[in-house]
């Protein structure tokens, strides 16, 4: 959302002068004082944002104490998951969000990087620069939009694709039956739509980015666009490149209603990627308001920990990766 | 096949290939909003905007109060988010401290949150203390998820007012504040006002932070104290509801909360001359 590129920036309608050329002494007096008063109050809203930050930290450790106290490290690998016996593990979960996330970036990652590829080497830029707008467009459409499609018209679509595979490749754990269209391999079709327009976004950008003489030095050396793509340009840009597949795979990780609409939201772990499951997000959306008791609940709250951490760190490394000049807030 | 049009044939095949996936991922942007449109405007109607929802088993009805409830959520998130990014984005332009190393860590980790984690700690912070869901915890979740691009579209926007303004407004002897209020935030009006709005908009379409917020309600909800419905909620669950009437319903309130937002970033860009949306 960068917006660097007008050459000539407004001018402000301050037809009013800005101040009368003489002031009263207890005016002037005001208007010395109101320059700290000023910068305080910037400084104290700008501080508050570090203070919700660290608030939603504190929040979520605090109140997953119980839980932590109670599982220990074991939360993270154990697979149990009773609210009945209040036994709570969560690797179903952190299973579930992994391999989905795993499966939108196998497949979001050769699209993405493909129409990136497209929009800022091949196409001149006023057929490139609407098209990239409206691929843009696909990030400002809610999930839940996302998850009401998949239910409608990708489940059935995937029961029907997948049970011939089944049939034929059913011996491959990995592609084993039954297939109700809800599973691991619809959630990772329906986060692979969602997170394709942040890899073209953001590659594009860094791409656009590679300065035109490492381009005209490798085609007068005789090597084709191609070439000159493959070892000149994409090597360039590769970190950048790195860094949106990276911003990518944060999105996905934290994704909630699509997923939940579409993964059959069943706390096991099962080898076929056409079986129900469940991923840290969906199920904080399930089970959140359902919870009773503390332990119940503090086991949720961890779960949440144990996402905003690791979205916090993968959030990192993307803005390590991406240019400062091919980012956007 | 000589060495030169083995290179010729990889080059056009590998080309081929990036424009194959250009055209699918275009493809599926025309499906997605082609479908929803199909089916909402198969399902919309003047009921839907001016009636409650239906009793369960009977049909017809409409989403009134979520209309009404997504609108109240939205100008508390503003009111609530809009000051803070604001302001932080001021500081970060024009004062700059020491410390803005820090606050842009800030907001960019609290962009990065993911927006379920933001309900979570609404619902300990708010709803917890006040025993019960409402608009009010709500409007402080999706508040909390506009600060950090309306702070960082503020601060970019600001940066590109050029110095000469400032120097000019100082040196009629405007106080420094005076400067920035009357002759800096109007240079960068515009844009921060599409950056608004952008922040809006990508809030308008949040579900998951209004899940143990907002919560639901199948009747109006008078005043910020008691649960709400919402547009997006809704959606979520008529769509897992096992009622083809609902579904319908799920459609027309997707296609309306779609056309929103979609108008809004259009809106921002329109604003923005060559800019770019989010």
């Amino acid at each position: 959302m960068v917006v660097a590129r007008r050459s000539t920036p407004p001018v402000p309608p301050a037809t009013r002068p800005l101040a009368p050329p003489l002031l009263r002494v207890g005016a002037r007096r005001r208007w010395r004082l109101g320059d700290p008063a000023f910068r305080a109050l910037a400084a104290g809203f700008a501080l508050s944002v570090v203070g919700i930050a660290l608030l939603i930290a504190v929040v979520l450790f605090r109140r997953s104490a119980a839980a932590r106290q109670a599982f220990g490290w074991a939360f993270l690998w154990t697979s149990t998951w009773d609210p009945v016996f209040l036994r709570f593990g969560a690797l179903p979960f952190v299973y579930g969000t992994v391999v989905t996330s795993a499966l939108a970036l196998a497949l979001a990652v050769p699209f993405g990087l493909g129409a990136a590829v497209c929009l800022a080497e091949l196409l001149p830029r006023s057929v490139a620069d609407p098209l990239a707008f409206l691929i843009e467009l696909l990030v400002a459409v809610p999930s839940v939009v996302y998850g009401l499609v998949g239910i409608f018209v990708l489940v059935p679509v995937m029961r029907t694709l997948t049970a011939p595979v089944a049939a034929a490749l059913g011996w491959i754990p990995l592609f084993a039956g039954p297939t109700y269209g809800v599973g691991l391999a619809t959630a990772g079709v329906v986060l692979a739509v969602m997170i394709v327009p942040f890899i073209v976004a953001v590659s594009r950008e860094v791409l656009l980015a590679v300065p035109q003489a490492q381009r005209d030095a490798a085609l007068a050396l005789g090597a084709t666009r191609w070439e000159t793509l493959r070892h000149v340009v994409l090597p360039y840009a590769r970190s950048g490149i790195a860094g949106s597949v990276v911003l990518a795979l944060a999105r996905a990780l934290g994704e909630t209603m699509a997923v939940t609409m579409v993964i059959g939201n069943r706390p096991e772990i099962s080898a076929s990627l056409f079986a129900p499951a469940h991923t840290m997000a969906a199920v904080l959306a399930n089970e959140f308001t359902e919870a009773t008791g503390d332990l119940y609940l503090a086991a949720l709250i961890e779960i949440g920990l144990v996402l905003f951490g690791i979205t916090l760190v993968v959030n990192a490394l993307a803005r390590l990766l991406i240019p400062p000049e091919a980012a956007r807030p | 096949m000589t060495t030169r049009t083995r290179r010729r044939v990889v080059e056009r095949t590998m080309f081929a290939l990036t424009g194959a996936a250009t055209a699918v991922t275009l493809g599926i942007l025309f499906f997605l909003l082609g479908y929803v449109a199909w089916q909402g405007a198969a399902a919309v109607s003047l009921d839907f905007f001016t009636h409650l929802p239906a009793p369960v088993g009977e049909r017809g009805g409409g989403m009134a109060n979520a209309l009404v409830g997504s609108a109240k959520l939205l100008a508390l998130a503003a009111a609530m988010g809009i000051p803070i990014g604001f302001l932080g984005g001021v500081y970060l332009a024009e004062y700059g401290g020491r410390l803005a190393w820090l606050v842009r860590y800030a907001a960019d980790a609290l962009n990065g949150v993911p927006s379920i984690v933001v309900g979570i700690t609404v619902y300990a912070l708010v709803v917890v203390p006040m025993g019960h869901f409402s608009t009010l915890a709500g409007g402080i979740a999706l508040g909390l998820m506009t600060i950090p691009v309306t702070l960082r579209t503020t601060e970019e926007f600001l940066r590109l007012v050029p110095a000469d303004l400032r120097d000019g407004a100082l040196a009629l002897g405007a106080p420094r504040w005076v400067t920035i209020v009357r002759v800096v935030i109007p240079a960068g009006a515009r844009g921060i006002a599409a950056g608004i709005l952008l922040a809006l908009a990508r809030v308008a379409g949040e579900t998951a932070p209004l899940l143990f917020t907002a919560f639901s309600n199948r009747y109006w909800s008078p005043g910020v104290r008691q649960p709400t419905a919402s547009l997006p909620v809704m959606i979520f669950t008529y769509a897992i509801a096992p009622y083809d009437d609902w579904h319908r319903q799920a459609w027309a309130a997707a296609l309306v909360l779609l056309a929103v937002v979609l108008g809004a970033n259009l809106l921002a860009r329109a604003a923005l001359g060559r800019g770019r949306p989010a």
